[in-house]
């Protein structure tokens, strides 16, 4: 058999390699503005939710309304934030919607007399110990988790149901299944000072998106997590201490659930036994929503944050309008799946 | 010759603005090994797809035995055309082989066991459906246990296992995507010895691989693709190495010896070379390698040739820290180095191409700028900071160094070409500008072009007055090298100077050692070493 050869092939192969290059960036170049805008999707969520806010009911647009809603919003975004970390991380913590009450019975135990009130607490520490001992209890956990997950190598989903369990049950028993209503005046003050107007709880968790944004995006550890979170294995090759990096965004995360119990408490004036219990789905809506990927290596922190003010307003516009509260679960799981169907065409990507 | 089992006559296929494939054409005939070469985005990949039924061409006509193709998504009628073997794998590695076989169709009689379904309510008889297996598997003489784990199997046994079962369907024409490209020496000889047994029969292959040498010894006509375009067919034997390799880069009067794809050879001599900046003395890590020592100098590179079970690239893996060695001793310029403590080792000046880019060299879904720099994030600003603008500028400067084709610095990696993803991987390790640059199989799944790049780019690597160890089974990767090193069960087994012939090397590789030599290597074994 003969050789056959194309004419004109030789001539054309020089230009070739450089048109085909350019044809073949064009269609990527506009894959990646869009998903780089992914962060953003919700922003114009968040508008049309304004808007239908002001047609809704008059009340909708003044600092009350909208300073109530943020304040709500505090100790959901805190658990956000601390999740998207791990998520972004490559990791999972089910455990931090117990932490949040957890936290502070743990603290208020050690703390409040064991007389004289309706809890019974061990007086061993003085009053102001309150929140560090809250956070404490959270770094606790937090560290426990990681040497679960990471030295013993168990499944990071199953550990930390586990933990879910079995510190809501620490809680209920510590508490002998009551409310807690003789709160430190430390707990109090962050939960219902105002400073510049607004509530402090609004600002400290402004103040921590701000900051962790920040690490995310200039520090060299922040850019480990998305490393890690992407591929660990490849992130270990380069060098990054992948372990200790995971362990200690397991601890932050924790720490931060800890003290959106602190925030909660003193918002509130009292513990219920049930603090924080079920939040957990509404902290991955939220952070999923927001564009953080539960495979880990994506994601950004304002994005999560736009995911708890979208879930947020959606209740407060509905509850505005006269829709019965009865109906608000219902309205969240289906914010959740509109959400999700949203972003997957407005990113172009699979959510697997 | 009868009738070509595949006939493509010219297939046309487009992207949006990009023309992946323009009236190209492959015939290939009944018993035949058919060789389709071609640089990554030459358009090997859309002709397979095309051919195994995944897309429609835009233009021209597939015919399968003088037959017409069936219709796009007719999966049934195309598995009894033709089946492609890829480089990921398309079994479960958690079921039986038996299982594996018949998926879909476990409980198919035997009568209509080529068609697919079945009653969905009728339940799977095991023992009949591993007595089934038995048989396929023993009328294409594949030698695999039917009730064994997928994920116990070889890699060539698991390819075995895919071809029977593509074989099963009817088919007579077989893609054979890279299926060398995790196999070490002795796999793929016993995986072409396999094919050749097939194609006695019949069973027409179609064999991508970036393996030139393979091409000659398995195929009997190579088809050469460029720039989505058909360049020639020609008959093996009547074209050289020269002449191939030109065709697939449109470049011709490469200065190379005959048959050399490789760098440059440099010919240095002794006194050229500088002080010892990796020192391996008696390194051992149980399973993988004993005893092993060995220094490679300033200004040279260093050729650790070895199968995979030599444990060659466990030792590469070791000097960068990625295992904690039992016993022994590494030394990089000098100074002995904290074991298995990878951020120890890039600090000491040791960077580190990993063996599977997938898995080990690159975060697929982040930029190039991030993946080129994540060895060096320390130095992208102060007190731990790392700017976006000294990030880019940094990228940038890799991208130049390696010529990195990427449409930009923010381009996630995994948007990128093979070559090009591994160029990433290659400047990562070289962001440090290590003393010693360890680089395993550097050169695995990457087309000739940047193939011969990255050798270039290793030697001048150690003419900057650094080492290179480059750890591989292709000859290729090794022609370059000053020294080749070679391992076989864990143990040095021979050292070449430049200028071995590939006979000697791959002899030493698969532990075909000369009685003295061997006698050497026993005493060293019990002796110690000194």
């Amino acid at each position: 058999m003969a050789a056959t050869t194309d004419a004109g092939s030789t001539a054309s192969g020089a230009a070739a390699p450089s048109a085909a290059t350019a044809t073949a960036a064009a269609p990527t170049g506009r894959r990646i503005d869009l998903a780089r805008y992914r962060d953003l999707s919700l922003v114009p969520v968040l508008l049309v939710l304004g808007v239908i806010g002001f047609i809704v009911s008059p009340a909708f647009l003044t600092s009350a309304n909208l300073l109530g809603v943020a304040q709500q919003s505090t100790e959901l975004s805190l658990l956000v934030l601390g999740e998207a970390l791990i998520l972004i991380t490559g990791k999972m913590d089910l455990s931090l919607e117990s932490t949040i009450g957890v936290g502070p019975v743990v603290a208020m135990w050690l703390v409040l007399p064991s007389h004289g009130g309706r809890f019974q607490g061990l007086g061993l520490l003085p009053t102001w110990t309150a929140i560090p001992l809250c956070l404490l209890t959270g770094a606790l956990i937090g560290a426990v988790n990681g040497f679960l997950i990471l030295k013993l190598r168990l499944n990071g989903f199953i550990v930390t149901l586990g933990g879910l369990t079995m510190l809501r049950g620490l809680q209920v028993a510590l508490s002998q299944g009551q409310s807690i209503v003789e709160v430190p005046n430390s707990f109090l003050y962050l939960g219902e000072t105002s400073w510049l107007g607004a509530p402090a709880a609004v600002w400290i968790c402004l103040v921590l998106f701000a900051v962790g944004g920040a690490a995310l995006a200039w520090l060299r550890h922040g850019r480990a997590l998305y490393a890690i979170g992407g591929n660990a294995e490849a992130a270990r090759t380069a060098g990054i201490r992948v372990d200790r990096i995971t362990w200690s965004v397991l601890v932050v995360g924790s720490v931060l659930a800890a003290f959106a119990g602190v925030l909660y408490t003193g918002h509130y004036g009292s513990i219920s036994a049930d603090q924080g219990s079920g939040w957990i789905f509404q902290v991955f809506a939220a952070t999923v929503i927001g564009g953080v990927s539960l495979n880990g290596g994506k994601g950004t922190l304002f994005g999560a944050l736009t995911g708890v003010l979208t879930l947020q307003l959606v209740v407060n516009v509905m509850t505005l309008a006269g829709v019965p509260p009865l109906w608000n679960q219902f309205l969240n799981g289906a914010i959740i799946i509109v959400a999700l169907v949203i972003s997957r065409y407005a990113s172009g990507e699979k959510q697997e | 010759m009868g009738v070509p089992v595949v006939e493509a006559v010219g297939v046309t296929k487009r992207f949006g603005a990009t023309v992946a494939l323009r009236e190209a054409g492959i015939t290939v005939e009944a018993g035949e090994s058919h060789a389709l070469v071609g640089r990554n985005g030459a358009g090997k990949s859309t002709l397979v797809s095309l051919l195994t039924g995944l897309q429609q061409p835009d233009a021209g006509s597939i015919r399968f035995a003088g037959e017409p193709a069936p219709a796009v998504g007719d999966t049934a009628a195309w598995r009894g055309k033709v089946a492609c073997v890829y480089q990921r794998s398309t079994v479960v590695p958690d079921l039986t082989v038996a299982e594996n076989l018949f998926l879909n169709r476990q409980s198919v009689n035997r009568q209509s066991s080529n068609r697919q379904g079945g009653s969905a309510l009728r339940p799977i008889r095991w023992r009949a459906l591993r007595a089934r297996a038995a048989e396929l598997l023993a009328e294409y003489g594949v030698d695999v246990d039917p009730g064994a784990r997928i994920a116990r199997l070889t890699v060539e046994q698991r390819q075995f296992v895919e071809i029977a079962r593509a074989l099963s369907f009817g088919a007579r024409f077989i893609v054979l995507d890279e299926p060398t490209a995790k196999l070490d020496a002795r796999g793929i000889e016993r995986l072409f010895a396999k094919l050749r047994e097939l194609q006695a029969q019949g069973v027409a292959f179609l064999f991508i691989s970036h393996h030139l040498q393979e091409v000659y010894d398995l195929c009997t006509r190579v088809t050469v693709f460029r720039d989505a375009r058909h360049i020639l067919t020609a008959p093996v034997a009547e074209l050289g190495h020269d002449a191939l390799v030109e065709a697939m880069t449109g470049e011709s009067g490469a200065p190379a010896p005959a048959g050399t794809v490789g760098m440059v050879r440099a010919g240095r001599s002794d006194a050229g070379r500088g002080a010892a900046l990796l020192e391996v003395d008696g390194l051992t890590l149980p399973g993988s390698f004993a005893d092993v020592s060995l220094t490679v100098c300033a200004g040279e590179v260093v050729g650790l040739a070895g199968a995979t079970a030599s444990g060659c690239v466990q030792l590469g893996e070791t000097v960068a820290g990625l295992h904690r060695p039992r016993g022994g001793r590494i030394a990089v310029g000098g100074r002995g180095l904290r074991p298995g403590d990878i951020p120890a080792a890039l600090s000491a000046g040791v960077g580190f191409v990993p063996e599977d880019r997938h898995l080990q060299g690159l975060v697929a879904n982040r930029s190039v700028a991030e993946n080129a720099t994540l060895t060096v994030t320390d130095q992208l600003g102060p007190y731990g900071t790392v700017l976006p603008a000294r990030t880019r500028a940094f990228a940038r400067r890799m991208i130049d160094d390696l010529d990195i084709r990427t449409p930009d610095a923010v381009t996630p990696v995994a948007a990128l070409s093979g070559g090009n993803q591994q160029k990433v991987v290659v400047a990562r390790a070289l962001a440090t500008e290590p003393r010693v640059l360890v680089a395993i199989r550097p050169t695995n799944g990457v087309d000739v072009k940047s193939k011969e790049f990255l050798l270039g780019r290793f030697r001048r690597h150690a003419d900057e007055g650094h080492a290179a160890l480059i750890v591989s089974d292709e000859l290729d990767d090794l022609r370059g090298c000053d020294r080749v090193v070679a391992m076989f069960h864990g143990r040095v087994a021979a050292e070449f100077p430049a200028g071995w012939s590939d006979d000697q090397v791959v002899a030493a590789m698969e532990g075909l050692t000369t009685s003295e030599q061997h006698e050497t290597k026993e005493r060293s074994a019990h002796g110690g070493h000194d």
